[in-house]
């Protein structure tokens, strides 16, 4: 089901939590809301699902209004960050609670809760209670227990911010999976760079209260409209007022056209990439993603002298300055 | 938690010290005082028709004051918790008034109100011909009164606890309000409610002041067992007194087993 969000405002007290956002997403779709602490995002899937009512403007589900019609008959699922468990029932009886709530036939709940637990691989814990799973089978059961009865729209808020590295990584990897084989519109929120741009198809990058800019994640990463979007989906150094990605800066021992002299300062090996800390004859700081191989050519130790030299880089103007595009980027290609 | 053994029996001491004379020896000499010149007394008491009518007339009270108060109670915990509006503040000291006021006084201030001469709604309940005051409504409102705090203040804390994403997650379910009350909220503070009642019932059963007052005290009309108790005693009638007394205790002692069964029940 489609998604259109238009001109939504959202205040708590005198805090602007949502600031005239607009927004489509659309029907089948895979879409991340990312943004720092406090940006919104939340605030943002909470009032698309109807547990947080707009101050102003309109939310539409398939092209129908639906800013006054409530939760429940939204037909959506939700998952929360921390489970939201049904704590007195068991796995089965969690999984099952939309289906009884709509007074499903008991053999047809039976048959949606056996599939549901076979697709989320809770294999032999009907019975158990959320304290006997572990973190990662909780949200997976909380999953299930949100396509039960098969929602039109799945809603996510941080599903994996409560978990381990290890066990985040298998789930947006199972996340993604589920979705190929339930292509039903999902939009999850997430703090995580990159677990927006490893799972999600469209990334929507929110900031204070606004959308900074929506686009798949490499259209994100290589024409970032703001500054801001340039420095959340990815690594940056600033040299004068262009902004220039860590491997976008070619190193050279002789000098170059359009290169400035560095001085190594620190130099990192993490595995495949190497980080190299230069600092600049005009006293700025920046670092440059080098392969092993171009290390091993250019024998760089702590004190060597350099050439740096931007291949890529943007520059921002005015930031909050212009009209209603927000920024204007302007590519540099040097060379 | 490394107490040396020393200490920890002091402390265990002391507890036992306490517990013995404070509560373990008045009851027991409660039980002795009862059954001294044999069952005889005791029983004819307790089965005599004023006996009966006392105990009758106590257990109709409970079964009218704990279960409003239950409803009342849990619905103002809800509204203490899970809602945010002007004048919370005030609402919540408000239910607190009964434990902060004297019974005596509380029994006076109903009788003002309800008794047929100082006030308009006193006056329009006796021109209906209801008699509140001197009569078994009065009786019941003075144990409401006196019990009402008892569930919220249990249950608010465990909704604090709880939180509202179970119930957000209801919702988002397709759960209505009455849906996700009885399947989420209801099973998660039930303990909570559960202690509520077997207080309020506790209470209710023995509250002696409030009721002394607006009972007017009518022999075998508006006696609770309480007051019956007492009368007893007036008329040195000491071993029918002591055995009606015990009676309160096995109905107080009686709630709490048939609470806990109800919910040990539940969660099978
Ligand atoms: N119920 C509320 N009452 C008051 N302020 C709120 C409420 N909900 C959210 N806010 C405020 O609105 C802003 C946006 O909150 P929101 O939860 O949407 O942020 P978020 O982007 O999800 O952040 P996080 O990544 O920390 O979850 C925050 O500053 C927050 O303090
Ligand atoms: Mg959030």
């Amino acid at each position: 089901m489609g998604i259109a969000v238009q001109n939504v405002n959202k205040t708590f007290g005198d805090f602007k939590a949502l600031d005239d956002v607009t927004l489509d997403v659309p029907d089948g779709s895979l879409t991340a809301l990312l943004g720092p602490s406090g940006s919104g995002k939340s605030t943002l899937l909470r009032l698309i699902a109807g547990l947080e009512e707009a101050d102003s403007g309109t939310v539409l589900l398939n092209g129908e209004d639906v800013t006054h019609v409530s939760v429940q008959d939204r037909g959506i699922g939700f998952v929360f960050q921390h489970y939201a468990a049904f704590k007195h029932m068991t796995v089965r009886d969690n999984i099952a609670f939309g289906l009884t709530i709509r007074k499903t036939p008991k053999d047809q709940i039976r048959a949606r809760v056996k599939e549901l637990i076979r697709l989320v691989q809770l294999n032999g814990m009907a019975h158990r209670y959320p304290s006997q799973l572990s973190g990662g089978q909780r949200q997976r059961m909380a999953l299930a227990r949100a396509l039960a009865a098969q929602p039109n729209l799945l809603l996510l808020d941080e599903p994996f911010g409560a978990l381990d590295a290890k066990v985040r990584k298998e789930l947006r990897e199972w996340l993604r999976n589920l979705h190929e084989e339930v292509p039903v519109t999902t939009i999850f929120v997430t703090h995580d760079q990159e677990e927006a741009m490893d799972v999600a198809q469209q990334i929507v990058v929110m900031n204070q209260g606004k959308i900074e800019q929506v686009g798949e994640p490499k259209e994100l990463y290589e024409n970032p409209k703001t500054e801001f979007v340039m420095g959340f989906v990815g690594e940056v150094n600033r040299l004068g007022d262009a902004l220039i990605r860590p491997h976008d800066l070619d190193l050279s021992l002789t000098p170059i056209e359009g290169g400035e002299e560095a001085n190594v300062e620190r130099v990192s090996h993490l595995g495949f990439e190497v980080r190299v800390e230069l600092s600049l004859a005009n006293g700025d700081h920046a670092w440059a993603q080098v392969t092993r191989k171009e290390d091993e050519e250019l024998q760089l130790t702590e004190g060597v002298s350099v050439y740096a030299r931007p291949s890529r880089a943007r520059k921002f103007q005015g930031a909050e300055a212009q009209g209603d595009d927000g920024a204007s980027a302007e590519e540099l290609q040097v060379a | 938690m490394t107490v040396p053994r020393l200490s920890q029996l002091g402390i265990r001491s002391v507890v036992l010290f306490y517990l013995t004379f404070l509560l373990l020896l008045p009851v027991a000499m409660v039980f002795y005082r009862a059954f001294e010149d044999g069952f005889g007394v005791a029983w004819d008491t307790v089965t005599s028709e004023q006996g009966i009518h006392a105990l009758q007339l106590t257990l109709t009270t409970v079964a009218i004051a704990v279960p409003l108060n239950t409803i009342f109670g849990v619905l103002a915990a809800l509204v203490l918790v899970r809602q945010n509006f002007r004048g919370k503040a005030i609402l919540n000291s408000l239910i607190d008034i009964p434990f902060a006021i004297s019974p005596v006084v509380i029994g006076l201030s109903l009788v003002l109100l309800y008794g047929p001469r100082d006030t308009a709604v006193g006056q329009w309940f006796f021109q209906h011909g209801i008699l509140i005051i001197f009569s078994t409504p009065g009786i019941v409102i003075a144990c409401i009164f006196v019990s009402l705090p008892f569930v919220v203040r249990e249950v608010v804390p465990v909704l604090h606890e709880i939180g509202d994403e179970q119930e957000q997650a209801a919702k988002t379910l397709g759960a209505n309000w009455w849906q996700t009350f009885r399947r989420v909220t209801l099973p998660a503070i039930r303990w909570g409610v559960t202690y509520g009642v077997v207080i309020s019932t506790a209470r209710v059963l023995g509250e002696f002041g409030a009721v002394s007052v607006v009972s007017g005290k009518v022999i075998g009309e508006t006696e609770t067992l309480p007051l019956f108790v007492r009368q007893q005693f007036e008329t040195f009638n000491g071993a029918g007194g002591y055995a009606s007394a015990l009676v309160l205790a096995v109905l107080a002692l009686l709630t709490l087993v048939l609470m806990n069964l109800i919910n040990r029940r539940k969660e099978n």
